[in-house]
């Protein structure tokens, strides 16, 4: 297994590679410089604030540049927020965009599985229907269309909850965020988990075990649910990535300062090194996470053998 | 999955009907699900809707009502939804909105029909090394952020609405191919495919004449899935304000500008989002209806 990591990191530093040099020339090629504004800078000035982001140099030395400032993790300056480098805001986003995202995944997957658990044992029963029922709501509606609703109603409404905001990471400020961003997976993790469930409730081991006198509890915790997780567990790739993409929106709605934020902020003002550097994290990010995925699946699965 | 064996325990009960097809079998069996019938005709209003619209209310979709600012449902103007903050009618701009978002999820749709198909099919006939390396190629596009990518392509090129189709259709068509491949591993083997190969087809005929009309059911039942996460795609761009521009409008953007102002005028949030959960809805509920009948082991 260890020389599969390997293999599957070895697979991904050119992909990276890949994703670096098109993301680089495709800005390159963007009309129009990132400093142009409706100011006339004096030709002094603003052959100093090109040298200042190397943007004198030929292409082919900037991008080699670049690349050398990647490996030591450094992604250059922002080119909107003065004074900041990429890597320093990345950085300053990273803990709020965790703690909602990493919550957010962990309780998709408890209430996802125990909720689909729970309608496969019932099968076709009206708790199962209305599980199914609820689950499909959340995948037909966005979290975008989610958040502000459940702000309306929590927030507004029944002022329960603050509407916006990070207020330094109180946890009343991380309910709403945390909750938009976790409805679409448990919907999606409870389909999966219902779906497999009621596959593996009827294979012929269940039956062994139920023979063999053991209690309906047991049956289901250690040898159905077992099993009922594998499918769940390749979807956790997947799940990441959608649940980053979704924390792009949701920290905008919610106001939170995370990356998602700084992401979006800087592909409205054009700020071309830090999307680019934004992205580049998390690709890394997601294919690491991946990997990590691939790993697990393969402890838990025995008949999965990398070699 | 469907092929040519359509399931025993239907074709039993059918002896007296002889010579049903498959497609008419499946007609039968999708027509039977009550969601996906009612989900059809509800598409069906809002598509009707969305081509009509200059014809339903009296007011065009750009026109600004100055003394009818962020007004609640008026009958009396004739704005059934009310107005937005600019003072144009909800109505028709939430209908412009279904235009928007039933094309680009059609044509986008169509755009990775196009190279999902042809790729997977090629990739699952040609077979071995050419099939290895196709995949893997596949496998490498999986593990990219493409939501990023999309974005980023919106803001260097600017927000325009074909680029959209563009971006989202090259970026839909991976899972297609996979799924095509896979059907077309095991049609190839089929001895119709021996045959004409004995009779000096090219491979270019069998691919397109042979193989790609017979993996066709669970094509169209992924297609029927795709159409929807392609109009959610479009959008979560337009909400973030990166896709289409004023004076044009999609669902994304009237929920954004909805968003913004929800607490003094509900409404505004209400409509559009309304409007595309249900079309999100029903569209899922036609593609698991179609799914039930074109695939009766999976029942």
């Amino acid at each position: 297994m260890f020389a599969y990591a390997i293999r599957r990191l070895l697979v991904a530093v050119p992909t990276l590679f890949v994703i670096i040099t098109l993301a680089f020339f495709l800005m390159r090629l963007a009309p129009g410089g990132p400093f142009d504004s409706d100011r006339v800078l004096p030709p002094a000035i603003e052959k100093n604030i090109m040298a200042h982001y190397n943007l004198d140099l030929p292409l082919w030395q900037q991008y080699l540049k670049y690349l050398g400032g990647l490996v030591q993790g450094d992604f250059g300056p922002s080119f909107r927020v003065r004074d900041f480098s990429v890597a320093e805001l990345i950085m300053s986003g990273f803990p709020a965009s965790l703690q909602i995202g990493g919550t957010a995944i962990l309780l998709a997957v408890m209430i996802g599985v125990s909720l689909g658990a729970f309608a496969a044992l019932r099968q076709n029963s009206l708790t199962d229907y209305s599980v199914m029922g609820v689950a499909m709501v959340g995948i037909a509606v966005p979290n975008f269309v989610m958040a502000p609703l459940l702000t309306l109603v929590l927030g507004v409404y029944l002022s329960w909850l603050p509407v916006a905001g990070w207020g330094g990471g109180a946890f009343a400020n991380k309910v709403l965020p945390i909750v938009a961003l976790a409805l679409p997976q448990i919907a999606y993790i409870s389909r999966l988990t219902r779906g497999s469930m009621v596959e593996v409730l009827n294979a012929n081991f269940v039956r062994t075990a139920r023979a063999k006198g053991l209690r309906e509890q047991l049956v289901v915790v250690r040898h159905a649910l077992k099993g009922a997780l594998l499918p769940v567990v390749s979807y956790l790739g997947p799940a990441t990535a959608a649940v980053i993409t979704g924390s792009v929106v949701i920290e905008t709605i919610f106001d939170i300062p995370g990356i998602g934020r700084y992401f979006i902020q800087g592909a409205l003002s054009r700020d071309y090194t830090l999307v680019m550097g934004v992205m580049i994290f998390y690709a890394v990010l997601i294919m690491v996470l991946n990997l990590v995925v691939d790993l697990l699946y393969a402890v838990l699965d025995p008949k999965v053998r990398y070699t | 999955m469907i092929h040519t064996t359509a399931s025993a325990d239907a074709m039993a009960g059918m002896e007296e009907l002889e010579g049903r097809s498959l497609w008419q079998d499946a007609r039968i069996r999708l027509f039977r699900n009550k969601a996906a019938v009612v989900s059809m005709v509800v598409l069906g209003i809002i598509a009707v809707m969305a081509v009509l619209a200059p014809y339903l209310s009296p007011h065009p979709y750009d026109e600004v009502y100055w003394e009818r600012i962020q007004m609640g449902p008026d009958f009396e103007n004739a704005h059934w939804f009310g107005t937005d903050g600019n003072g144009r009618d909800l109505f028709v701009r939430t209908l412009y909105g279904a235009r928007v978002s039933l094309m680009v999820g059609i044509l986008a749709t169509t755009v990775s029909l196009i190279i999902g198909v042809t790729y997977g099919a090629v990739a699952g006939y040609v077979g071995g090394r050419v099939d290895n390396l196709m995949m893997r190629f596949v496998d490498v596009m999986y593990s990219l952020p493409f939501m990023f990518f999309v974005i980023l392509l919106m803001v260097i090129f600017g927000r325009n609405i074909f680029l959209i189709f563009i971006a989202l259709g090259a970026v839909e068509w991976l899972t297609m191919a996979r799924i095509v491949r896979g059907q077309t591993l095991s049609v190839k083997r089929k001895e119709f495919i021996e045959a004409a190969h004995a009779g000096g087809v090219s491979s270019v005929k069998i691919i397109f004449r042979h193989i790609i009309p017979n993996v066709l059911g669970p094509v169209i039942v992924y297609m029927t899935l795709t159409i929807p996460q392609v109009i959610l795609t479009e959008s979560f761009i337009s909400f973030l304000g990166l896709g289409v521009q004023e004076p044009l409008t999609s669902w994304g953007v009237l929920i954004s500008e909805g968003a913004r102002v929800m607490e003094q005028s509900p409404w505004m949030l209400m409509f559009p989002a309304l409007f595309l959960a249900v079309t999100l809805f029903a569209f899922n509920f036609i593609g698991d209806g179609l799914r039930d009948a074109l695939d009766p082991k999976d029942r």
